[in-house]
């Protein structure tokens, strides 16, 4: 977008539904020119970026046209552009345009500059746009409120991050580990003229090699440059790998006798065998290995692999010469279960061969610094093969009962309900057994009363028991999946969660505006303080349109929400005076 | 359960089981607005009323009391003509019974009567009624109950609510005393009863001809007072403070306002 100007064919609309001139739209830096392309029409524009405040446009979709709105302080300019990435091209232009020009025009438009700058790429929008399709409450807040301005697109989506970050997360950035092929894998290419045999050797494959082979390294370090070139060195070790290859042992150890740089090479890597121990050390003590024997392959010979067919009669001289394949296979899965462990480009060679050295030597040191691993070992092999009849008996751990009498809890509730309402009997269990007696003896001699009941208190119990029968308090609560709202007409219930779900949304900007830092802000707060007001009446409307029966229970729903609204309320109104109680203290215009 | 060719047993004939609380203490404290023959005599009426309705109803009235229960009359044995004379002469010596069960001269407050005997006692005759062969009339429980819950009945209470919850016999009440009965209010809430607590204890009579005695048949049909609210909100154990969240022992299911590393009750 660095384009000085911008040229497309557009149609200027002085309204939506205007059919529109076409023409050609120019814009520059400073200002933006529309040539009709009948020059006999009046609509020609020349307009500097300057004056215009903002500018939306209209949301893509293949059946909608590609709309550009520029807007002024008085009446807007609408353009039509043939397609959407031509409407594009001009928004960020435009975007643009406007933040410079805002920032030559002075504090001014400054207001508006933190958020109209915001430059979206096509990705995020498509993804706000696919979000608003797939959610018909979102797409209603958003038409309610972005498009009505009450909040700007970015407010909106401000709160709504996480829906847009879902993508972002998937990016996670993941480091490549080593491959999990074997470099003696690489097979020399001969040109099958002359006796030359050529290996090619990548970085890559440098990096392997060292992180498998720690003596190679090692040469490595001490050998370039001070004693040989790097090309002489890796020749060497081919050479060395070449004969490995051959499987003559005999004509390997014959080598490496002449030369002294070969046989670090030919021989075993004392650094890896260093290591080994050091694990085996590790193993737990109580391991037995001889009982794993023949569960695998291991008691075929060559572990089922007919390469290595042993040469027993190999005399102990040539033992250093030997390497079994298997060591290589295993020395390979390590490193690349281990994964990439230093950051380094692998480019420069010697620069790779020594954050290795210098990471294994802080892991070789770790280990040492655990002087204890030993005194460890010991204690868990004293644990492991424990002998019983030595030990004490040991008793599983038990945490004692306690147990409370039920009756406590019981009891003392009782007291706690009766209270002082808690009557204590006047008279003695006898007496009261005389009493009963003689209530007993009374209605036998007189018989039942006549009549059983006044008719006035008969009259009474039964108001009492049917008043309420005509009442919808029981008509709710008998089917739990039935809810108030279900009762009532639908257009009162879309309304009630419309108004529910915008007040909620109003509410979560109006809160998080606070505390007012900014003179932006203190525009946003009134901006949506004036929106919940305009809520406020819509909502007694609802509670007065519906029937009597009925509420009493929308007021109940109705009433969080005016409760939400008016602890906003009242939190704005004690801020304003704080503000002004402030301002008075500090008349220099302190906001 | 009846079948529908049976003319005989019709869908509308109750078995009607009715507790009533002769708790001395409770009869005798000042907080009773009227008094028992007051009670006795319109509960009587009730009675008959619940006779007349059909033919073939079948009233049981077992006495809760102080130190035992015991069945005091049941309609199907008899006494066409003497039915009131027959209660109150079994009532009668039952009281006697009772009171030499009594060990204690005096007790605190105004004691609990024996509900979990006296329910599981209905709940005994119910169960014989239904083996008695397929042909039964609809059993209920009628609680008339005065005294307060006794702690200590609980579990044995709501045993007598699960089992009559699961043999589909309502368990009404109709709570006479001062104050709510928690026990009851459960009773007729799992049950499917309904709880009433009378404000004019004068208007007995009116109360229980308008809710208690349709037949459950009949019930169906009837807009009859539920209650309110079941409270069953419960009390936390160290402070008995009634919450509306709190922590619950995994083992023995003891509710606690705040956390506790060890719970009190089990350990």
């Amino acid at each position: 977008m660095t384009d000085a100007q911008v040229v497309k064919r557009a149609k200027y609309k002085s309204s939506v539904k205007d059919p529109g001139v076409r023409g050609i739209l120019k814009m520059t830096r400073e200002r933006f020119v529309f040539m009709p392309n009948d020059p006999t029409l009046p609509v020609r524009l020349n307009v500097e970026f300057r004056l215009i405040k903002g500018h939306k446009s209209s949301k893509e979709g293949s059946n909608r046209p590609a709309l550009l709105n520029l807007t002024q302080d008085q009446g807007n300019y609408i353009f039509e552009f043939e397609n959407f990435s031509d409407r594009e091209l001009c928004r960020d232009f435009v975007a643009k345009a406007i933040t410079s020009s805002g920032e030559v025009g002075g504090p001014t438009s400054e207001k508006a500059v933190p958020l109209k700058d915001e430059q979206l790429s096509s990705a995020e929008m498509e993804r706000r746009i696919k979000l608003l399709q797939e959610d018909s409450e979102l797409q209603k807040l958003h038409k309610q409120f972005v498009i009505g301005g009450v909040l700007s697109e970015t407010e909106f989506w401000a709160t709504r991050k996480k829906l847009l970050d879902v993508n972002a997360s998937r990016k996670a950035k993941q480091r490549v580990g080593l491959k999990s092929d074997m470099i003696f894998n690489v097979k020399p290419s001969s040109d099958g003229q002359s006796n030359r045999v050529t290996f090619n050797l990548t970085p890559e494959m440098i990096h392997q090699i060292f992180a498998e082979k720690p003596a190679v390294r090692q040469a490595y370090l001490n050998f370039v440059p001070n004693k040989m070139t790097e090309k002489d060195f890796w020749t060497k070790y081919w050479r060395a790998q070449y004969l490995h290859s051959t499987k003559n042992i005999v004509a390997a150890a014959a080598e490496a006798a002449e030369d002294e740089e070969l046989a670090v090479f030919l021989k075993q890597d004392a650094i890896l065998a260093s290591e080994t121990r050091q694990k085996i050390r590790k193993v737990d003590p109580t391991l037995d290995m001889e009982a794993d024997e023949g569960d695998d392959y291991t008691h075929i010979p060559g572990h089922g692999l007919a390469i290595e067919t042993t040469k027993d009669e190999m005399e102990a001289q040539y033992e250093p010469y030997k390497r079994s394949f298997l060591q290589d296979i295993n020395r390979h899965a390590a490193v690349v279960l281990e994964g990439r462990t230093v950051d380094v480009e692998t480019g420069d060679t010697r620069s790779v061969a020594e954050a290795l050295a210098s990471s294994k030597r802080i892991e070789l040191a770790k280990e040492a610094s655990d002087g204890n691993v030993h005194q460890e070992r010991l204690d868990r092999i004293t644990r492991m093969a424990e002998i019983e009849d030595l030990q004490a008996p040991r008793d599983p751990p038990v945490a004692p009962l306690c147990i409370k009498d039920p009756r406590d809890y019981f009891d003392s509730q009782q007291v706690q309900l009766g209270g002082t309402r808690q009557v204590k009997s006047r008279l003695s269990t006898s007496e009261a057994y005389g009493s009963l007696r003689v209530y007993i003896s009374e209605i036998r001699n007189i018989g039942l009363s006549d009549p059983i009941v006044k008719p006035e208190v008969a009259i009474k119990v039964f108001n009492v028991l049917t008043q309420n029968i005509s009442s919808s308090k029981y008509q709710l609560g008998k089917n739990p999946h039935e809810s108030i709202l279900d009762t009532l007409p639908s257009v009162t219930k879309e309304e009630l969660l419309l108004h529910w779900t915008s007040i909620q949304e109003l509410l979560k900007h109006f809160w998080s505006s606070y505390p007012i830092t900014t003179s932006y802000l203190y525009a946003k707060v009134s901006r949506l303080k004036d929106a919940m007001s305009q809520i406020y009446p819509k909502l007694q409307e609802i509670k007065e349109s519906v029937q009597s029966d009925s509420r009493h229970q929308v007021s109940l729903l109705v009433q969080p929400m005016l409760q939400a609204l008016d602890a906003a309320f009242a939190h704005y109104d004690l801020d304003q005076q704080k503000r002004s109680a402030k301002s008075g203290e500090k008349p220099n215009g302190y906001v | 359960m009846t079948p529908v060719s049976s003319k005989q047993y019709a869908d509308d004939v109750s078995l009607l089981m009715v507790l009533i609380d002769t708790n001395p203490l409770f009869w005798s404290s000042t907080t009773t607005p009227f008094s028992f023959s007051k009670f006795l005599s319109q509960v009587l009426s009730f009675l008959n009323s619940i006779l007349l309705l059909n033919q073939l109803n079948q009233v049981v009235v077992i006495a809760t009391g102080f130190n035992s229960c015991d069945y005091i009359y049941d309609s199907s044995l008899g006494h066409a003509n003497q039915r009131a004379e027959a209660l109150l002469q079994k009532l009668e010596e039952f009281v006697i019974k009772d009171e030499e069960l009594n060990k204690e001269d005096s007790v605190d407050g105004i004691g609990s009567s024996l509900l979990s005997g006296s329910l599981s006692m209905a709940l005994c005759y119910i169960q014989r009624v239904f083996r008695s062969g397929s042909l039964h009339p609809q059993p209920r429980i009628l609680c008339l109950h005065g005294s307060q819950d006794g702690p200590g009945q609980y579990v044995a209470i709501m045993n007598s609510i699960f089992s009559a919850q699961r043999s589909m016999v309502p368990i009404d009440s109709c709570v006479i005393g001062s104050q709510h009965s928690a026990f009851l209010q459960q009773a007729s809430y799992i049950t499917g009863g309904v709880y009433l607590k009378p404000q004019q204890l004068d208007g007995m009579f009116q109360y229980l001809t308008t809710v208690f005695a349709t037949d459950l048949h009949s019930r169906s049909f009837l807009q009859l007072p539920k209650p309110v609210g079941v409270d069953f909100r419960a009390s936390c154990f160290c402070h008995k403070n009634t919450i509306d969240m709190g922590y619950i022992c995994s083992v023995c299911l003891s509710i606690f306002c705040k956390h506790h590393k060890k719970c009190s009750t089990c350990g």
